[in-house]
């Protein structure tokens, strides 16, 4: 669905369903260098049970047009922009990595029209090593491989995504080379040194939770490396969240793509307001 | 970063797609000989049916076994995913008919496998999808020949049989100022040999039959997707970036923004055409990937041990192998392809007919046979066989004389390939008397 925020043009997808804000509404945020289509499972089976998926390209990411959110808190306004521009009111917000941080944020400034929040594959913070900084600078190619290798627990998680016959580790580098040469083309610059500077420079994450007032469920993988279980201990305590760890690395969605779709299932039946 | 984190080609042919059974601990791929899995409830079923959650249904459109293959094969490609067909002519025809309907056309190579000559040119054209050939080396031929019509550039990487070096950067860029995708037939070259995808190709696929399998025991083909193609920003492309009707009123590319090929080609082409692969016949392909970087180290080591003997033997009158420094793809060989030029070669005798049966009837360790990259050498005579249905001026165009005589080298000694091939031309000069 195109919908036009702030007089720029931006892009969810909706589960391939029409969307409909009358129904419970749930808003997907993809993370560093993704963008709506790391949802694919998850956001087709819930928009075909009952919900209403917005399922957004942050700008400057897919189909949204660019710059990209120059902070957390930035992007975490452009999503509550986004659902004034569709006509939702109350929304339930599932972030994965640096978008499991937007829609911390997120949560915290809609207050009580934040039903839920599920951060997938979060932590806090969210430290970027200076030298990967530096490689995205220098050698963003290199940088995407070194991140995609890290992102994997594996080479063969079953069933695999979206379909059986998908290669997880080429899909996901083959959208962060997509998504580096567009914004590359557009004239916006370097998104992976953006995207990851956004998440390393995000300082307010335990004030933030403190904020948030709906419930919320972190999901984790037990083989993270990106985003190691452990690192998400004082976060989920600050936000008194239930947690539960999938056989995943951080590529949850993709790596276990039943257990994160079950697992928000459970969530969001269970906590609805 | 070597290791486990970051695989490199061999690990990869040995372990990619798959890991110990869950439920047997099988460490070897286990063989799903299984038409239809069963579902854990109806609502797992309405699940599966609409994408809503990935498994296995029917193992005409998926099957463990085979998504073991097509992970594997995508990983050696560096792509994102693959589907794998009943035949390399199979997924040649899957790729086509996922992007081009009648009144579509294609811009294609002229040196071509036979058999893909014929599918293009006889056999689309009376489906209403048109061909122009172009000379693999004519830059500007492939570049005039695009119509807004067009749907793909196509052609192999070492064309057959004289081995013309595609120019995958020049041709993948000519594509992409058009909006289009460049498909490459890899079979020759295996992804040891080349990896079509980082030279800018954004659709492979092979002849598994060929050296992925590499034993002659099985027919197979795998169709490859980079995900690097942007089929959302081209009105050519209404089959990936607009709803089917055919499937839920689904748009691959919202779906999967670097997987909507493979999603249509599955969800439509496999479905419906049902060139699907045995999960057996996977399992094969398999056992050979697994020691693919070896035996073509051993094909090309042979191969240019054969290329040497007959280039300075007094029957040969030529010899067409791209390391050769007067093939016209001497210079794109090295640079496109450092490890080898593959295993599959053709030479003119000197002499008439007779003395080129002659030839081919002496020989014996050669087998004579329609096939290519079997780990046993083989011998075959194109014009009379795989090429038998071009005329004389088609045969000109793709190389072929009626002297020329196709080599595909296997592993045996090559002490014993150089003293078949010395007594057998010995053979074709007598037969001259």
């Amino acid at each position: 669905m195109k919908l036009n925020v702030n007089d720029r043009e931006a892009f969810a997808y909706t589960g391939g369903k029409a969307f409909d804000a009358n129904l419970p509404t749930v808003v997907f945020i993809h993370g560093a260098m993704h963008d709506h289509s790391v949802w694919a499972l998850q956001t087709r089976a819930l928009a075909h049970q009952g919900h209403a998926v917005l399922a957004v390209d942050l700008p400057g990411h897919g189909r949204s047009a660019g710059p990209a959110p120059a902070s957390v808190e930035a992007a975490a306004r452009w999503v509550a922009d986004l659902l004034a521009a569709a006509g939702v009111k109350r929304a339930a917000f599932i972030g994965h990595s640096m978008g499991s941080l937007i829609a911390l944020e997120a949560a915290a400034l809609l207050g009580d029209r934040a039903t839920q929040l599920v951060m997938v594959g979060s932590s806090f913070p969210m430290k970027v090593s200076p030298a990967l900084l530096t490689m995205a600078l220098d050698q963003p190619l290199k940088a995407i491989d070194m991140v995609n290798a890290l992102s994997h627990s594996g080479w063969a998680a079953k069933p695999s995504a979206p379909a059986p016959g998908f290669w997880l580790n080429g899909g996901n580098r083959a959208l962060m080379r997509r998504l580096q040469a567009a914004y590359a083309a557009a004239g916006h610059g370097n998104l992976f040194h953006l995207d990851f500077q956004v998440c390393d420079a995000y300082a307010a994450g335990l004030e933030t939770a403190r904020r948030v007032r709906c419930p919320s469920l972190m999901i984790l993988g037990h083989s993270d490396q990106m985003t190691p279980p452990r690192t998400a201990a004082t976060l989920t305590g600050a936000l008194r969240a239930d947690s539960i760890t999938l056989p995943a690395g951080h590529s949850l969605m993709a790596e276990a793509p039943d257990g994160v779709l079950n697992g928000l299932r459970s969530f969001l039946a269970r906590s609805a307001p | 970063m070597p290791g486990h984190s970051d695989p490199g080609f061999d690990t990869l042919s040995l372990h990619a797609g798959a890991a110990p059974d869950p439920s047997t601990g099988a460490r070897a791929v286990p063989i799903y000989l299984s038409t239809s899995f069963v579902f854990e409830s109806s609502d797992h079923a309405a699940a599966l049916f609409n994408m809503e959650r990935s498994g296995h249904v029917y193992s005409r459109i998926s099957n463990p076994t085979t998504a073991v293959l097509e992970e594997r094969v995508a990983a050696l490609e560096g792509g994102v995913g693959a589907i794998a067909t009943s035949s390399g002519q199979a997924a040649l025809h899957l790729a086509i008919a996922t992007l081009a309907g009648a009144g579509s056309h294609i811009v294609s190579s002229s040196a071509l496998y036979g058999g893909s000559h014929n599918l293009l040119h006889y056999t689309l054209a009376r489906f209403g999808i048109a061909t122009t050939f172009v000379k693999p080396g004519d830059i500007d031929g492939w570049r005039a020949a695009i119509r807004p019509e067009t749907r793909l550039l196509f052609g192999e990487t070492l064309g057959n049989p004289g081995l013309d070096v595609l120019d995958i950067p020049t041709i993948s860029a000519i594509a992409h100022e058009s909006g289009l995708p460049l498909l490459v037939d890899s079979t020759l070259t295996s992804p040891y040999l080349i990896k079509p995808f980082d030279h800018g190709a954004d659709l492979v696929y092979h002849s598994a039959t060929k050296f992925l399998s590499g034993h002659g025991t099985v027919v197979g083909g795998v169709l490859v997707d980079s995900g690097q193609f942007d089929w959302n920003a081209s009105e050519r492309f209404p089959e990936l970036n607009q709803a089917y009707a055919g499937f839920h009123n689904m748009v691959f590319s919202e779906e999967s923004t670097v997987g909507a090929f493979l999603l249509r080609a599955r969800r439509e082409g496999l479905r419906d055409f049902g060139a699907c692969m045995s999960p057996h016949t996977a399992w094969l392909i398999l056992q050979g990937i697994e020691t693919l970087s070896l035996r073509m180290e051993r094909h090309v080591s042979n191969a240019r041990k054969v290329v040497d003997f007959l280039a300075s033997h007094a029957m040969v009158e030529s010899v067409g192998y791209p390391e050769l420094p007067g093939h016209t793809s001497h210079a794109l060989a090295a640079k496109l392809l450092p490890r080898g030029c593959g295993s599959v070669f053709s030479f003119n005798l000197k002499g008439n007919r007779t003395q080129g049966k002659a030839f081919i009837e002496a020989l014996k360790v050669f087998s004579h046979l329609a096939n290519v990259g079997d780990c046993r050498s083989l011998v075959i005579h194109p014009a009379s066989t795989t090429h038998f249905r071009m005329d004389d001026a088609a045969l000109a165009q793709a190389g072929i004389t009626q002297g020329t005589i196709r080599l595909s080298i296997g592993l045996e000694d090559a002490d014993d390939l150089l003293d078949d091939l010395s007594r057998a031309l010995k053979a074709a000069q007598k037969a001259a008397s």
